[in-house]
């Protein structure tokens, strides 16, 4: 009974790993054309998953595992919220790997494998059980880059994304082991208690943070860790950035807010300032070098750091207001990049790759209704209401605000102007220019309805924001005990 | 409420429900359709605010027609609408100018017919919602979504160089907008968590936090205006608008940022207010004088008129600024009479341009001959733009100078050179291209005015008489909301 329960808050990652297992074995019986049963088994596993996360959720903070395993509202919602990416994720590439030849059991059991490492690294309390989950996420990435193995472009990304990343893990595992040192817990409770009772030593404290900080934003791809961020959207196949531009951010925030928030709260003061400086570079250099670029899966990961870079303003003010924002920011950054990147995949078709900005061009006068979602989506991206980007946008700066950084607020904001500017020459190539190519659009239907809701729900979700921004708020609000 | 229904939300979202039917009808070959759908839309649109007027009590500063729902609970953010005697007359401007629109474009545009409909429908609403939000948030939201009907507008539609006016629209007026909006939330967190305007009214915020408030919302609002310095986005923008764009940017959305001045910056921070009002009105004394001698040497007319916006909305910022009754009322006046005068005036270039293809002056002369009812009606608004006595231009022009003159005589003395500058430029471009011989076989060949063009340039026509010589349906509305609103910024708020 006593095991029972302790693996209970566990379940839907036994569930998962069984799964996978299943789909593995499964997937040799399945030949190449009946590849769609895998699929379907993957959807089921997914919908299992979030049944059993459900099914399972208790009030107030379970720790099982010795303390290295927490399941908490936030945890819940976050992993509630990744199975939804990963399954839109596989609705959306699904044509795109099938015409490449890439839609295979090893992609659907890495991707289920990536997944695991994600729900770890929501779940994790520990800093062991954070380093697994992630090495789990990104060697699962690192592979599924380089999945096209004829694609040199590919194989590039691959390489620059495993050793970078393998350098990040170093960086990280150096630092947690410093704190280590010096509290002699591994535990993020344990931690932050030793630090709290100022029997640590406060000058290796600091050390490993800088450590752990650095190595956290490697993860997040904010400035100036932020080198591979480009090279890997671009190379990988487009599939794979979405997959690494969605639901690894939900893990990437619930990881960082963990180690910071939970384990480090004392060091509040020291690593709020070394975040202020990553953001703001991170809102600099992204807004402004995203401008220059001609692909458009290189502009969204330029994009994508200045995202990560107004996310960490969230986390950097603290609070409720603080954590939630910067959750709700996360969130509603995942569900913009799906869209972008499943419009990207829509419009390609064998051996052409939608990735260019020219390739919008008059994309009004081929398909106004994609050009209408991908309008919403790019507003939103910019932060321009009646779309979600804007609240997300909004409750980051009410945070800033309310932490007493208006200064800070104005620089944001100045920054999202001049993104305003790349998101805005997307409807500008869409709605006044002529098309270069009149090729008919063929998409998957299955894809252009969920294209159609994923980029409604932008809508809709900013005229009724608000029961996302209160579940966010809450869900911080019961994890981390504020008041 | 009137028939149990909530007027002020009917009025914004009945021309963007109809937005939407009109996007429906898909494709070109429905064209008819959606111009008939649009002109329903717009024509009831405007219906509905008529219950505004009517039913307004002038008695009172109060907000009326007041609807206040929960909207995003977590920031404390209603729904709240609701209009008083400064913003109930700019809802019916903009209802009544959407089927003008719709009908002026009604054979012009041929290409995407149902997008453009819809993009003004849409605009309508959202536009009215700007003048009608009660809830900063709220307002933030229609005032920011304004702008993306508008910049399709001028991207699609407009001239040669569209899509640089168009991202400089958009630019310009977010650059505003966002630091208008760090300043909202600074507000919200000093008022003990409203977001409520009428709340913020009551906040007491120190000198230089004012001050900064203040620079943030004249951001947001003289771009808007546009006030000198930041005008430069607006001749680009209309000269490359079609001529429906140019209507209502000209007609309604300048006004906001007057309006905004009125509802945010003056009594939020009356203390600023009054300490940076000599600025304000430098400012817009040198967009009286200044940019009405710009406007004297444009050989464009869309330009011209353009020009002739800015310089009477300098009118309008002097009038706000100077502090008096006179000043503000003859500020709204000018408002009204302004977005009558100038859109018909843009209907009038249109009329030519769908003709010729050209906005150039120096291509025509003598249409006189060949277009007398056009003559006629371009005649009236052309003296109107000058301010003619029996013009609704006269009311609020004099009303201003009047403010003025009590304030300061300089003041007055450089408002009163608009009215030798505006006639000069207005009737010079008249005489140019109405007068004289017929200049070239093009003009020689030019169709009077269409039924469909009479019955607009009647209807502007009527109501510009109708204000210039019997102005006291418009000002009696408006007295007690702005006597409320001079009590108001008179005292300090500082704490």
């Amino acid at each position: 009974m006593d095991m029972m329960t302790n693996l209970m808050p566990a379940a839907a990652e036994i569930f998962l790993l069984v799964m996978v297992c299943v789909i593995l074995i499964a997937d040799l019986m399945i030949r190449q054309s009946d590849r769609l049963v895998t699929y379907m088994l993957v959807q089921l596993t997914l919908l299992g998953c979030s049944l059993i996360t459900v099914g399972t959720h208790e009030n107030g903070v379970v720790h099982a595992f010795n303390n290295m395993f927490v399941d908490d509202l936030m945890s819940d919602v976050l992993k509630l919220l990744t199975y939804l990416a990963m399954s839109m994720m596989l609705v959306y590439s699904r044509q795109y790997l099938t015409v490449r030849g890439l839609f295979s059991g090893e992609f659907m059991a890495l991707a289920l494998f990536a997944m695991l490492g994600m729900m770890v690294m929501i779940s994790a309390n520990h800093f062991l059980t954070l380093y697994l989950g992630l090495e789990l996420l990104s060697l699962s990435l690192y592979a599924m880059v380089a999945l096209q193995r004829d694609s040199a472009i590919a194989t590039e990304a691959a390489m620059k994304y495993f050793i970078l990343g393998a350098l990040a893990s170093g960086l990280l595992l150096y630092g947690m082991s410093m704190l280590y040192g010096a509290t002699g817990s591994l535990e993020l409770g344990a931690v932050a208690n030793a630090i709290q009772s100022g029997a640590a030593d406060k000058s290796l404290l600091v050390f490993g943070l800088v450590f752990v900080v650095s190595g956290l934003a490697f993860k997040l791809g904010v400035v100036p860790f932020h080198m591979w961020v480009p090279d890997v959207y671009h190379g990988a196949p487009t599939a794979m950035t979405m997959l690494i531009g969605s639901a690894p951010k939900l893990a990437a925030f619930a990881f960082v807010v963990r180690i910071l928030v939970e384990g480090l709260q004392p060091l509040v003061q020291h690593w709020s300032g070394m975040l202020i400086i990553l953001a703001i570079a991170s809102m600099g250099l992204g807004n402004i070098t995203a401008i220059a670029q001609t692909n458009l899966k290189r502009m969204f990961a330029y994009s994508t750091i200045s995202h990560m870079g107004f996310m960490l303003l969230g986390l950097l003010s603290g609070g409720i207001d603080g954590y939630g924002a910067a959750m709700f920011y996360t969130v509603v950054y995942v569900l913009m990049s799906l869209g972008a990147f499943g419009m990207i995949m829509l419009l390609s078709r064998e051996g052409f790759e939608a990735d260019t900005l020219n390739d919008f061009k008059g994309l009004n006068q081929r398909s106004p209704w994609l050009a209408f979602l991908m309008l919403l989506l790019m507003f939103s991206m910019a932060g321009v209401p009646p779309t979600v980007g804007f609240y997300a946008k909004f409750s980051v700066l009410n945070a800033v605000v309310q932490a007493g950084h208006i200064w800070l607020a104005v620089v944001a904001v100045m920054f999202s102007l001049i993104g305003a500017f790349y998101y805005l020459r997307i409807v500008k190539l869409m709605y006044f220019d002529t098309p270069e190519s009149h090729t008919p659009i063929t998409v998957g239907q299955d894809a252009a309805l969920l294209l159609s809701i994923n980029s409604l729900g932008v809508l809709l979700l900013g005229l009724l924001p608000g029961a996302l921004m209160s579940v966010c708020a809450v869900a911080v609000q019961q994890s981390f005990l504020l008041p | 409420m009137i028939f149990g229904l909530p007027i002020i939300s009917v009025a914004i979202w009945l021309p963007i429900i109809f937005g939407i039917l009109v996007l429906a009808t898909g494709g070109d070959k429905n064209a008819p359709l959606a111009r008939a759908i649009a002109m329903v839309g717009s024509v009831l649109g405007f219906l509905v605010t008529i219950p505004l007027y009517t039913g307004f009590a002038h008695d009172t500063s109060q907000m009326q027609f007041v609807e206040l729902h929960d909207w995003i609970a977590r920031f404390n953010i209603h729904y709240h609408v609701g209009v008083d005697g400064i913003s109930v007359l700019f809802i019916l401007l903009t209802a009544f100018f959407t089927p003008i629109v719709v009908l002026a474009g009604w054979q012009v545009i041929e290409k995407r017919v149902a997008q453009y409909m819809a993009a003004f429908l849409i605009m309508s609403g959202v536009m009215i919602g700007v003048f009608a939000a009660l809830d900063a948030i709220l307002f933030y939201v229609f005032w920011e979504a304004m702008l993306i009907p508008m910049f399709l507008i001028i991207g699609i539609w407009g001239g040669q160089n569209r899509v640089y006016a168009a991202v400089k629209f958009f630019l310009y007026t977010l650059l505003g907008s966002l630091l208008m909006l760090v300043a909202l939330i600074y507000l919200y967190n000093q008022s003990g968590g409203s977001f409520a305007i009428l709340d913020f009214h009551k906040v007491a915020i120190p000198m230089t936090a004012q001050i900064l408030i203040f620079i943030a919302f004249f951001f947001a609002f003289a771009v808007k205006v546009p006030m000198f310095p930041v005008h430069t986005w607006l001749p680009d923008a209309h000269v490359e608008a079609p001529t429906g764009g140019s209507v209502v940017l000209a007609a309604i959305m300048l006004k906001v940022g007057a309006y905004g001045f009125l509802r945010f910056s003056m009594p939020i921070v009356p203390d600023a207010s009054h300490k940076l009002a000599g600025v304000m009105i430098a400012l817009s004394l040198i967009a009286v004088v200044y940019i009405g001698l710009v406007a004297l040497i444009q050989s464009d007319m869309k330009k011209l008129v353009a020009y002739s916006s800015i310089s009477h909305m300098g009118f309008v910022t002097l009038g706000i600024f100077i502090f008096n009754a006179y000043g503000m009322e003859g500020a709204l006046l000018q408002m009204i009479s302004h977005g009558f005068v100038s859109g018909a005036l843009f209907l009038c270039v249109g009329v030519l341009y769908d003709r010729m293809h050209s906005r150039n002056i120096a291509d025509y002369g003598g249409v006189a001959n060949t277009m007398p009812v056009f003559a006629a009606f371009f005649m009236l608004f052309a003296m109107a733009n000058s301010g003619l006595p029996g013009t609704s231009g006269f009311v609020g022009e004099f009303t201003v100078i009047l403010g003025a003159m009590k304030a300061n005589f300089w003041y007055a003395f450089a408002a009163a050179t608009t009215l030798v500058f505006g006639a000069a430029y207005t009737l010079w471009m008249y005489k140019r291209v109405i007068f004289g011989a017929v200049a070239n076989t093009h003009v020689a060949e030019l169709t009077d005015l269409t039924l469909r063009e009479k019955t607009i340039m009647t209807i502007l026509a009527a109501t510009v008489l109708g204000m210039g010589l019997y102005p006291l349906p418009f000002s009696e509305i408006m007295h007690a909301s702005v006597n409320d609103l001079l009590v108001h910024v008179a005292h300090s708020k500082l704490p």
